[in-house]
């Protein structure tokens, strides 16, 4: 194997990583938002990446999250044995870059902007967003698929685990909404009923109707970013440009996240 | 004027526009540059293809541009202007009370002019408050909670120093607040895009009204939870009315909402412009039906004609208390000019 396929081939591995990473406004990988700018892997052991948000004034305390969700990702490889982490074009990206390539552990820093408040309380109340999210996906799904109201709260885990998805998304949020549920601990056993609330609470067919508007509303709020996010980030930077030896790993990476985005926003019109 | 395909005449009040200079010659430091920039992404990307601006216009464009976008080209009977002047990005200010006035010297009777102030000042924005009444006689101010000054990058409503400005609005009948929540940068462990700073302000200042451009977006669900508790608490559609036309069903799930919780007679019609122009907004609002699906689970809350007339200028006119019926016939005597080119 040369060189350059050794390097490429560990690029991708990297690329693959950052798929976990997720915009905690929006519950999307940044990779499929077209964030993730460069990766390089220099020597097989020392990995760059440079990412850009869709405006130079998207909130901090995302790109700080996502900063250190990249660093953490790419540490996790066995191979790595070092990690630098470069937020490009944004208003706070120097105490960004600063904060997660420093010494100092990023709880540490976080909190030093944050009034004391920890990152993990931060952390929650995007999870808690994320999760009505992909509950309002699958139980919209199962309502679809003619479930009654009855039989919806009454969905154990194993039923769950035995759907057919119809639709992309939803077959896209079915494991990303269990993955949460289990580890958030709300069921774990196979007759546990999969639909109840983020703090636990079982539901009646008679709250559903109540329930699913809540869960719109955290929709809406999360789309209009989602929406304004993609087609903010097209503009700003979108033309794949050819290296000396032609396009880019990353060119055509960022090429598809691109084609990608366009299809799922036509898709919701 | 915008006339229905029936012939009706609707009074069209554009109630959140611009008349900005974003141009590199009035940056100040690269901050400047990035704010139009973002200005600009979101014009490229919500307006239809045949609406769009090259950047250098979008950064300055001219007296003229206003006159025929708005009023000619445009529907507008009348157009209400906001300041704001991001000192720490431009040199002469973003969008200046004086510029504004200026340009809206040839129509005077076409526009409102408000003006604005930034509470971390002190004294001074107190001063400069009575500067604003006293020149300007200004009913209305825009407030911008992220705008950076020095250290600080950005204030709440409910601030103590906030509420001295307040307390001097209510006395010299300065009634409307339009407030653009912004993204606050710091504390990072704050929501950025919190609004609950409105209700604690809404609740201690019953006087004034407060217009929540964007309607709160994205934290439409909180924004209706207050707007639902307080009588004085009012929607701007900025911001949100494009989505018209790039994402329809979307905009429906916003404007049902809206209608359910705030209700017909507290929402306000804005263009943004020059984000946007309001042509082709009017138009396809106009034209727009909730569909039914959404407006069923809203127990089927829909746009009717007479909603939209009220949200198109009827609410934002009783807020600046503009007589219709006189205005129509004072603005039918006084069509707008523009220069010939």
């Amino acid at each position: 194997m040369s060189m350059a396929t050794l390097k490429a081939d560990l690029e991708i591995e990297v690329f693959e990583r950052l798929e976990r990473v997720t915009d905690p406004e929006l519950d999307e990988p940044i990779t499929d938002m077209g964030f993730v700018e460069r990766v390089e892997v220099v020597d097989a052991k020392k990995v760059e990446v440079d990412f850009r948000l869709p405006t130079y004034w998207c909130s901090p305390n995302f790109a700080f999250l996502m900063a250190w969700g990249i660093r953490q990702q790419v540490s996790s490889l066995p191979w790595v044995h070092e990690v630098k982490v470069d937020l490009k074009d944004h208003c706070f990206m120097e105490r960004v870059n600063e904060g997660v390539n420093g010494d100092r552990d990023f709880r540490e820093v976080f909190t030093e902007y944050c009034n004391g408040e920890s990152l993990e309380d931060v952390r929650l109340k995007f999870m808690a967003k994320a999760f009505d999210r992909r509950q309002e996906t699958m139980l919209l799904a199962v309502r679809e698929a003619g479930y009654s109201a009855q039989d919806i709260v009454d969905m154990t885990l194993a039923q769950y685990d035995a759907l057919e998805c119809q639709g992309e998304e939803d077959a896209k949020q079915h494991p990303r909404y269990r993955e949460l549920l289990v580890s958030r601990e709300l069921a774990a056993r196979p007759d546990d009923p999969v639909f109840v609330t983020w703090k636990g609470t079982s539901l009646t067919k008679d709250d559903l109707k109540d329930h699913l508007a809540k869960l719109r509303g955290t929709r809406i709020n999360m789309e209009f970013n989602g929406a304004l996010c993609r087609g903010l980030l097209s503009t700003r930077y979108k033309e794949v440009k050819m290296g000396d030896d032609g396009p880019t790993l990353i060119d055509f990476i960022q090429k598809a996240a691109l084609t990608n985005a366009q299809a799922a926003e036509q898709a919701q019109r | 004027m915008y006339i229905t395909p029936e012939g009706k005449e609707i009074f069209i009040v554009d109630g959140h526009t611009h008349f900005w200079d974003g141009s590199p010659e009035n940056q100040a430091n690269i901050h400047g540059k990035q704010f139009i920039d973002c200005f600009y992404a979101y014009h490229s990307n919500l307006s239809p293809e045949d609406q769009l601006w090259e950047k250098a216009k979008f950064e300055k464009y001219t007296e003229d541009d206003v006159y025929r976008d708005l009023f000619v080209d445009g529907p507008d009977d009348i157009a209400i202007i906001q300041s704001t002047y991001l000192s720490d990005f431009y040199k002469n200010g973003f969008s200046s009370i004086e510029r504004s006035t200026s340009m809206a010297a040839r129509h005077p009777e076409r526009f409102i002019v408000n003006g604005t102030f930034d509470p971390r000042d002190g004294e001074k924005a107190l001063e400069y408050i009575h500067y604003m009444k006293e020149n300007f006689d200004i009913q209305g101010v825009k407030m911008y909670t992220a705008e950076w000054n020095g250290d600080s990058k950005g204030w709440a409503l409910n601030d103590p120093a906030a509420y001295k400005c307040f307390e001097l609005c209510d006395k010299l009948g300065i009634k409307n607040i339009h407030v653009h929540k912004g993204p606050t940068i710091i504390p990072l462990s704050k929501d950025a895009f919190d609004v609950h700073d409105v209700d604690h302000a809404a609740t201690d200042f019953q006087n004034l009204n407060w217009i929540i451009e964007h309607c709160g977006l994205p934290r439409l669900d909180d924004f209706c939870w207050i707007a639902t508790q307080e009588t004085n608490v009012y929607a701007g559609l900025a911001v949100a009315m494009p989505f018209i036309h790039s994402r329809p069903r979307y905009f429906g799930e916003v404007m049902a909402e809206l209608l359910w919780w705030v209700g017909e007679d507290k929402l306000l019609f804005g263009s943004d412009y020059a984000i946007w122009t309001p042509q082709w907004i009017v138009e396809q609002f106009w034209n727009y039906q909730i569909p039914d699906d959404i407006s069923a689970e809203r127990s089927g809350v829909q746009l009717t004609d007479e909603i939209k007339e009220k949200i198109l200028g009827l609410n934002a006119a009783k807020l600046y208390g503009i007589d219709v019926e006189a205005k129509k016939k004072e603005l039918s005597g006084a069509p707008v000019q523009i220069a010939a080119e």
